[in-house]
C-alpha cells in the first residue's frame, strides 16, 4: 500500500465497513504562511473506491474537507479477500492510491 | 493554466471511459458547485430543486466544535435508492465541503472530516432519483478552522 494512504475494510455480518485515512494537506488557497505569502491550493478533489475493479463511490471533495481527510463507508455483498482499491486527485494533478483486501473481524 | 485543465480532463474523460458501465458516477469535479460562495449558488450549480427535510436522514455532528479545522459528520440516509449525499456548510467561504456518489452496493451512509470557518449549520442533501431530501444540524465553532 501506498504511504499516502491507510485503509481497513472489515466484514461486520453483511456490511463491510470500509476506513480510509489520506495524508494530504488540504490547503485552501486563503492561508497565509509566516511570511504573509498566500498558500498555494493544494486539495484532493476526487476520490474513487473499486470494489474488485468495479466502481462502488465516488467523492467529490471542496477545500472544506479536513486536513489528512478521513472518509468511512459501508458496502454490502463483499467477500473476505475482496480487493478494495481506492485513488485520489488532487487541483494540482498529484495523485494517490492504497489497495486492500477485505478481512473479516 | 489552460493546459493544466486540459490535461486535467483528459485524464478525467479517460478515467470515465474506463468506468462506462457504472452508472451516476461524474468523474468531473463539479467547478461551479464548489467555487460558490453562496449555498443557494452552490445547490443550483448541483441542480438541487425542491427539497424536502426528512427524518429518514440522520445526522451525527458535535453540537459545539473546539476547532473548527476538524469537525466529524457522520450521515445516514434510510431513503430508498440514495444515490449521492452532499455536505454543506451555510457559513463557510465556500459552502459546499462534499458531494458523495454511491454505485450499486454502496450504503448511503458515510463519516467524513470537515472545516468550518464559524458556527453554522450543516446541511446534507440526498439524492434519490429525481428528489432532494435533506437534514440539518446547527454545529457551534469555537475556533475558526478555515485559516
Amino acid at each position: 500500500m501506498a504511504e499516502n494512504m491507510r485503509m481497513r475494510a472489515q466484514l461486520k455480518g453483511e456490511v463491510t465497513e470500509v476506513k480510509v485515512l489520506m495524508t494530504h494537506p488540504m490547503e485552501t488557497g486563503r492561508r497565509k504562511n509566516d511570511f504573509g505569502d498566500l498558500i498555494p491550493a493544494s486539495f484532493i478533489q476526487l476520490v474513487s473506491a473499486t470494489l474488485n475493479g468495479k466502481q462502488v463511490l465516488e467523492a467529490q471533495w471542496g477545500t472544506g474537507i479536513s486536513k489528512n481527510p478521513y472518509l468511512t463507508f459501508h458496502l454490502r455483498g463483499a467477500k473476505v479477500g475482496d480487493v478494495l482499491r481506492v485513488n485520489w486527485t488532487d487541483n494540482q494533478g498529484k495523485t494517490g492510491q492504497g489497495e486492500i483486501a477485505v478481512t473479516s473481524v | 493554466m489552460m493546459q493544466r485543465r486540459k490535461f486535467i480532463k483528459a485524464l478525467f474523460a479517460a478515467s470515465a471511459l474506463a468506468l462506462l458501465p457504472f452508472r451516476t458516477f461524474a468523474a468531473m469535479w463539479n467547478t461551479s458547485a464548489f467555487q460558490a460562495t453562496k449555498l443557494q449558488e452552490a445547490m443550483a450549480a448541483l441542480q438541487i430543486t425542491n427539497i424536502s427535510p426528512s427524518n429518514d436522514i440522520q445526522m451525527v455532528a458535535p453540537d459545539k466544535a473546539e476547532n473548527g479545522a476538524v469537525v466529524q459528520i457522520e450521515v445516514t440516509s434510510r431513503i430508498s435508492n440514495t444515490e449521492s449525499i452532499a455536505i454543506f456548510v451555510e457559513n463557510n467561504p465556500t459552502a459546499l465541503i462534499a458531494n458523495f456518489l454511491f454505485g450499486e452496493g454502496a450504503d448511503g451512509f458515510v463519516v467524513t472530516r470537515i472545516k468550518m470557518a464559524e458556527t453554522s449549520d450543516v446541511l446534507a442533501v440526498i439524492k434519490s432519483g429525481n428528489r432532494y431530501f435533506s437534514a440539518k444540524k446547527r454545529v457551534e465553532v469555537l475556533e475558526n478552522g478555515c485559516g
